[in-house]
């Protein structure tokens, strides 16, 4: 055992004291393992930066929330099916919260009617344009997810007498009031003046795409009166446990089918849309940067495994004659395969350390770049990618190390 | 009354008394392929070493000295015929076991000192030790005395090629001693040296006999092979003549 070690240790130092003294052709070599721990990483970061961003963004929707809209969200591929449905409006709300009440033990909390259009918002001489105005009830506050930072939601009072009033979105509340508060200003969205009562915290953006901060939100009521009674409305449901969704979405289908009094066998007039949707969306996203990535990085360590390889004959044949010196004192053959192994493995575990340090920099750079993308380097990657350098070394080392191992030593100490 | 302090090749020189077999060759015989060509390199060869001999191995190029070299290193086996090393048969060991063999009871002297070049000569000495499974401490210790033993107790931090070719050659030696082998073999330990210094090596190599050391030479150089006493003389793969030293 204590052999063994002493061996190890020897096989280190002559492999680094081997690598310090190529050092060109070491760095060289170390190219291609470079390379594809480069992409390894990088590709697991991406992965994982668009989990988490993905994460985040849901959150952000509400994960325990389901929306009964006319449309589902992705892949309405019978057109005809879906636009001779009936619109979803806010009366649905109203009897389906009462099929709710009515149910024992219901997983649903509330459905709560909004509508939605993008308006321009105005105050003074500052205008934001592309707002996304939501009209809603009070029972909103229920399922939102944003923090107020300044003021309040409206009240039940003020929702059914379509009061008008506004809550605002960071962004929002920021361009119109640069320097004062927007509490009880009068903003004007789309020519009628509304009074501010509210501004939501900061959230950011929902996939880098949507901003969650251009918004503003106002009475039902008063949406419908100035925007129109025919627009398409969601019922955004909340569940009473976000673990127990499914069954939630099989009881919201019936209930649905009771508000909309549809007959057996008929199919839905409607579609319960859920965030699952997006992960669904993004799933061949994910495998399509996985796949490339897979294959980028078989690539370059292929290339990699060669160039080590061939690096690793070439030590064998120039250390020829040290071989044989080494077997004469007594060397064996483990000792000898351990050497030449021990030197590739190294190549690659410093081609892979220099790997990781580039992926991280690349992080590092990324995040202070760009703060909103969700870069996330994560200490699997280390071991992942160290584990991969190690059987790339062994892999490519064996063949060499193994034929330096069974050299005969009358032949080798006579090479010249 | 102690023995005059004799220079090399005189018929004055001390004769030890030999004592117990440490190589034992019988009718030793080695072929080799050369493409469709069989060589005999040897073609049964008997030989007897004991502890403390001074032997000199010599022969024309050609008359299977190297492989007969070889052979009493363990370097290489025999086609057939017996070898017995300490009582131990090594004609059918397996290349760990004679690996071992070579570690313990040889030690080696090359003609071209065989030093690894980016080691410092401790590193070098320590090298058979390593393979012996030595701790670090204790075979650092070793390493020294054998240095300081050859007289380079000043060297051991110097690397090969910071050092000259006699020292180069005390370093080898030094390695060769290292682990207290049952004999030492040098393949013509002078050959890359002045003849100055190859003198040099060989009053060393005649102290060592005189502690009790087993040495063989190869040689081709009768100069050389005067400092044993006893000298074989092979041709053709067979032994020609077998003698002492006058």
């Amino acid at each position: 055992m204590a052999l063994l070690l002493y061996e190890l240790t020897e096989s280190f130092r002559i492999a680094f004291a081997q690598i310090r003294a190529n050092k060109m052709r070491s760095v060289l070599t170390a190219l291609g393992v470079i390379i594809g721990i480069v992409a390894v990483t990088l590709m697991g970061t991406a992965i994982n930066g668009i989990d988490i961003g993905f994460e985040r963004s849901l959150a952000m929707l509400g994960d325990d929330v389901l929306h009964v809209q006319k449309w589902p969200w992705f892949g309405a591929e019978d057109w005809w099916n879906y636009v001779n449905r009936p619109q979803v409006l806010p009366a649905d709300a109203e009897r389906l919260n009462r099929v709710i009440e009515n149910t024992p033990n219901s997983l649903l909390e509330t459905a709560v009617p909004v509508c939605a259009r993008g308006a321009s918002v105005k105050f003074g001489e500052n205008q934001v344009g592309g707002v996304f105005v939501q009209g809603t009830t009070s029972d909103y506050a229920r399922l939102m997810t944003a923090d107020f930072e300044d003021g309040r939601l409206f009240n039940e009072t003020e929702s059914i007498a379509g009061r008008q009033v506004c809550v605002l979105g960071k962004d929002v509340a920021d361009a119109l009031f640069p320097t004062s508060s927007p509490i009880d200003q009068t903003v004007t969205i789309q020519g009628q003046p509304f009074q501010v009562i509210g501004v939501l915290a900061k959230q950011g953006s929902f996939l880098g795409l949507f901003s969650f901060d251009t918004q503003a939100i106002m009475p039902l009521n008063a949406f419908r009166k100035y925007f129109g009674v025919r627009r398409n409305t969601e019922l955004q449901v909340k569940v009473k446990d976000k673990l127990q969704l499914a069954a939630a979405n099989d009881e919201l289908i019936g209930a649905m089918r009771r508000v909309r009094a549809q007959l057996p066998g008929e199919r839905d007039n409607f579609t319960i849309n859920q965030q699952q949707a997006f992960k669904a969306q993004l799933d061949p996203v994910k495998s399509g940067i996985a796949l490339a990535g897979l294959f980028i990085t078989g690539l370059s360590l292929f290339v990699g495994a060669i160039g080590i390889m061939n690096i690793t004959f070439v030590s064998v044949k120039e250390r020829t004659k040290e071989i044989g010196t080494r077997k004469a004192l007594g060397a064996r053959r483990r000792t000898i395969l351990l050497q030449f192994l021990i030197e590739a493995v190294s190549i690659c575990l410093i081609g892979g350390a220099v790997g990781l340090t580039l992926t991280y920099a690349t992080c590092l750079a990324l995040q202070h770049a760009m703060p909103a993308l969700p870069v996330e380097f994560s200490v699997g990657l280390v071991f992942v990618s160290m584990a991969v350098s190690v059987l790339t070394g062994i892999v490519s080392g064996f063949a060499p190390a193994w034929g330096a191992s069974r050299l005969d030593p009358v032949v080798a100490l006579r090479y010249e | 009354m102690t023995p005059p302090p004799a220079p090399a090749a005189t018929a004055a020189r001390p004769i030890r008394p030999a004592g117990s077999l440490v190589i034992e060759i019988e009718d030793v015989s080695k072929l080799y392929k050369m493409g469709s060509e069989i060589i005999h390199a040897l073609r049964g060869v008997s030989l007897e070493i004991r502890r403390n001999e001074y032997l000199a191995i010599m022969g024309p190029s050609g008359s299977g000295k190297s492989t007969l070299m070889n052979m009493l290193g363990c370097l290489d086996t025999p086609t057939s015929g017996r070898y017995d090393f300490n009582g131990k048969n090594v004609a059918h060991m397996s290349d760990d076991e004679l690996a071992g063999i070579r570690n313990r009871e040889i030690g080696f002297v090359f003609q071209t000192f065989n030093l690894l070049p980016r080691s410092d000569a401790l590193r070098n000495v320590e090298l058979p030790l390593i393979y012996a499974g030595m701790a670090p401490h204790a075979r650092h210790e070793r390493a020294m005395q054998a240095l300081a033993n050859v007289g380079l107790a000043d060297r051991v931090h110097h690397r090969p090629n910071e050092l000259s070719g006699g020292q180069r050659q005390r370093v080898a030696i030094a390695r060769a001693l290292v682990n207290n082998p049952s004999i030492i073999l040098a393949d013509e330990p002078t050959g890359n040296l002045d003849s100055k210094t190859g003198t040099e090596i060989m009053e060393l190599f005649e102290q060592l006999y005189e502690q009790g050391q087993t040495i063989i030479v190869v040689t081709h150089e009768e100069d050389i092979a005067r400092h044993a006493r006893r000298v074989v003389r092979l041709r053709d793969g067979l032994i020609e003549s077998d003698g002492a030293v006058f």
